[in-house]
């Protein structure tokens, strides 16, 4: 088969600020054949999003491609002029973008978005473009296919979203579709029905593709060849088979290792703990936002009636999917969002709904970390500034005393001490989570919430910091509830599992019992969508379809 | 990118050609401004010259103006009115502004519901008239030029700061600062400023150039500075009979104005940045 992409030794590089240069991409080769699709691989920082973009031949704003080519179909988009680039974007190669919702335009109808392609590159009358579209959005499963066209971006599901904006890639009729981490931002039983339709539309129409991932699992399932990448390197190159399977560079050795956390029970045995006063305790916990009704409830009830349990030194997760409530728990825990009704105690003592009710002391006690380590970090502020805050005003620590407890601190979170002086924007994803863990701690709390704090981390980063979690438990006794929609990460800290569903904890048990028969119906349905490392996992895959109707937003 | 011998590269910044630029011409205006009254020629009052509109000359740099009066020593004297009755209105406004829009976001509810209606009844009557009534009513004077100048302003940068600061706060890191039990002074000063400051210093540039124009405009209507003081504006004003006859009288105060202005704005979106990148040091 002739190969459609050949990619030689290219680099890219960016300039700083300061002017100087950066190589992102380091003598990258690898070629794709036709109908084939090449996965690439690696944490983020690694150079994956620029390679598949340097296939449109575009870098962005401040890159370049310095030196290499890349031949595809022929034509070296690196050297070409911008107008024949532009003539080939969309009718020759086609890019799906991470989030679908960014992707589309909230002011007209869907139809109108995915044709524009035909009508810029003037492929067709925009009658037959519509009849394609509606083609598309039937060989992509989506629902109601004829007039799915009329409706507006928001009223459909970001799993819909997605498949919609690959039909806008596809009415080009590309050679070559870029699919950027499209799975990415969508729960995981969404993301079995946007890969198995991504699959079966690129399989049948013999289209190649280039689809970027950080998560090994998912590749997996999609693509021929995977390529490995790192700081801008190629790592390893394989079949999928063997990249899973006989894995020969170290660094995709660690990937595979990362993917398979061991399983974790605190040292705190169940029996010691039922004896004590449990350190939090949720009662029937009504919570949600917007306006308030006549009777004084909110209109949308993101919570409906939680309880929860957890003793001292244990850990709880709680999962479910986006939208199901669980980061609302959590900020009701905390004190942000004042619940409608219900109460949260904390060793025993009932505290105030909202956080300015509550003592210093028992705001000291329990934190919380959120999931984005970049907007929970105040940009303008020095690290040491940060963590130095909770140290100033729990404990009223200044001068030499709070410098040493900094650094004590970032120690303890295994952060180079070197850091202190640097702003949150000049850290990796891994460090600002590092940071924000330490400020937790700083506060020498007895509970810590964690609110999908490795959601958007990479594999490796993630495992790291759970490894830290852990760690810091054995050391300062402490508990965590774990909130994350990933079940593998939930299974690697916690004791006892909670699901939620819709507002409601509809399941808690402990990891092991996950997936089991006798478990409630959604949790199975969340544990079967987990994605394994097995190629033919997909395809193997059989839901019972009247579950997934049950429990799906599809 | 300049680098000068005095670039403050060395000290971990970057500032432009540019930015340096807009930094001298408004460095030069402030020296005239604290300086003028010891340089003026001829006293500004004074009928010097027999013609009018006269032509620039070795004896008046800058021609003369309707009367006569040397223009040179006018300007001269008319930058310590617009920089000095500008500047003070644009501090005013721009703090109370910022501080009120700030709390605003910060506390929410009713607070922030009660002085966005009220500013914004304020900002419902129009800048000229307001200005013309409250001078009419009190006389004019220096105090009460800035404070009026500075009132009429005010509910923009309310505005405008407000909108900033609510999309601040709902960051987390706000959010964890809340739930660290973070009093609201800490809230404002610590939190949402520092993320801020930019584009409020930037949308002090511009109302920094509103409050010129203005002032300008309320000299004309004879409500601003008293004869035979005058600020730029006023000079731009009382000489433009002269415009058909290309008489300088009328382009330098205009060209006074402008540079004043656009250096204002070069500045403020060319301020020295930090160098990030600490590897080159």
């Amino acid at each position: 088969m002739a190969n459609l992409v050949e990619i030689r030794d290219l680099k890219v590089e960016a300039k700083t600020d300061s002017g100087r240069t950066v190589e992102i991409i380091r003598g990258v080769s690898f070629d794709i054949a036709e109908g084939e699709i090449v996965a690439l691989i690696g944490e983020s920082g690694s150079g994956k999003t620029t390679i598949a973009l340097t296939l449109m031949g575009y870098a962005r704003a401040g890159c370049r491609i310095s030196k290499g080519s890349v031949l595809f179909a022929d034509k070296d988009m690196a050297a070409i002029s911008e107008k024949s680039r532009a003539s080939m974007r969309g009718t020759k190669v086609a890019y799906v973008p991470q989030s679908a919702a960014a992707a589309f335009n909230p002011a007209q109808t869907i139809m109108e978005q995915v044709i524009e392609v035909a009508r810029i590159h003037k492929l067709m009358p925009m009658d037959e473009a519509r009849v394609r579209a509606v083609d598309l959005f039937r060989a992509l499963a989506l629902p109601n296919p004829d007039t799915i066209g009329s409706r507006y971006p928001h009223q459909v599901s970001g799993g819909q979203l997605q498949r919609l904006s690959a039909a806008m890639a596809l009415i080009g009729n590309p050679k070559l579709v870029i699919f950027d981490e499209p799975t990415t931002a969508l729960d995981v039983t969404t993301q079995i029905e946007v890969l198995r339709a991504f699959k079966s539309v690129m399989k049948k129409k013999g289209i190649g593709g280039v689809y970027v991932s950080h998560d090994l699992a998912v590749v997996a399932q999609i693509a021929d060849r995977i390529l490995v990448l790192k700081n801008g390197e190629v790592q390893e190159i394989g079949t999928t088979a063997q990249i899973l399977s006989a894995p020969k560079h170290p660094y995709t050795r660690e990937l595979l290792g990362a993917f398979k956390p061991a399983s974790y029970a605190s040292h705190v045995k169940a029996a010691d703990a039922s004896s004590k006063v449990p350190i939090l305790e949720v009662h029937d916990v009504v919570a949600g936002y917007g306006p308030l009704k006549s009777n004084g409830q909110p209109t949308i009830l993101a919570l409906k009636s939680v309880n929860l349990k957890l003793e001292q030194g244990r850990n709880l997760g709680i999962i479910g999917e986006s939208g199901c409530g669980k980061s609302t728990l959590a900020r009701v825990i905390a004190g942000i969002l004042p619940p409608f009704s219900g109460s949260v105690c904390f060793d025993g003592k009932e505290l105030s709904a909202d956080a300015r009710g509550r003592t210093r002391d028992e705001l000291r006690k329990l934190q919380i970390v959120f999931q984005f380590a970049d907007t929970a970090l105040n940009p303008a502020k020095s690290i040491s500034d940060i963590v130095g805050r909770p140290l100033a005003f729990y404990h009223g620590m200044g001068g030499g005393d709070r410098e040493a407890r900094i650094d004590q601190l970032l120690d303890m979170v295994h952060l180079p001490r070197a850091l202190k002086h640097r702003q949150p924007s000049e850290l990796s994803g891994g460090q600002k989570q590092r940071v924000n863990l330490a400020r937790a701690l700083a506060a020498e709390p007895q509970l810590i919430l964690c609110d999908e704090i490795t959601s958007a981390l990479d594999t490796v980063v993630a495992a790291a910091i759970i490894d830290l979690l852990k760690e810091l438990q054995r050391e300062l006794g402490l508990s965590y509830v774990f909130i994350s929609h990933d079940l593998s990460v939930v299974q690697a800290i916690c004791d006892e599992i909670a699901v939620m569903y819709a507002g409601e904890k509809v399941a808690q048990m402990p990891p092991s019992a996950m997936g089991s028969q006798d478990s409630h119906p959604y949790s199975r349905l969340l544990f079967s969508s987990v994605p394994k490392l097995d190629p033919a996992w997909l395809d193997s895959l059989e839901r019972d379809p009247e579950l997934v109707r049950a429990f799906s937003k599809l | 990118m300049a680098h000068f011998a005095l670039s403050p590269r060395r000290f971990g910044y970057r500032f432009n050609v540019v930015g340096m630029i807009g930094f001298a011409i408004i460095l030069f205006w402030a020296l005239i401004a604290i300086f003028g009254p010891f340089l003026t020629p001829y006293p500004i009052g004074e009928i010097v010259d027999f013609d009018y509109f006269g032509a620039m000359s070795s004896k008046f740099w800058m021609g003369t103006d309707y009367l006569g009066r040397d223009m040179f020593s006018r300007i001269l004297m008319g930058a310590r009115y617009t920089v000095g009755i500008s500047l003070a209105a644009v501090m005013i406004s721009c703090v109370t502004g910022v501080v009120l829009g700030m709390s605003a976001a910060v506390i929410g509810g009713w607070f922030d519901t009660a002085l966005s209606r009220f500013l914004d009844a304020l900002n419902s009557i129009p800048s000229k008239l307001f200005g013309l009534v409250v001078v009419a009513a009190i006389g004019s004077s220096i105090p009460v030029l800035i404070f009026t100048l500075a009132v009429i302003y005010t509910p923009g940068c309310y505005r405008f700061a407000r909108a900033l600061a609510v999309n601040i706060n709902t960051m987390d890191f706000v959010t964890v600062a809340r739930a660290r039990g973070e009093r609201i002074g800490y809230l404002i000063c610590s939190e949402i400023f520092p993320n801020i400051v930019g584009p409020v210093l930037a949308d002090f540039g511009l109302r920094f150039v509103f409050i010129v124009l203005l002032l300008s405009g309320l000299s004309f209507l004879g409500l601003g500075v008293q004869p035979p003081n005058a600020d730029w504006g006023a000079l731009v004003r009382e000489n433009i009979g002269g415009l058909p006859f290309g008489a300088p009288a009328v382009m330098f105060p205009s060209l006074a104005i402008a540079s004043l202005t656009i250096s204002v704005n070069l500045l403020i979106d060319n301020l020295p940045q930090k160098i990030r990148d600490r590897s080159v040091v």
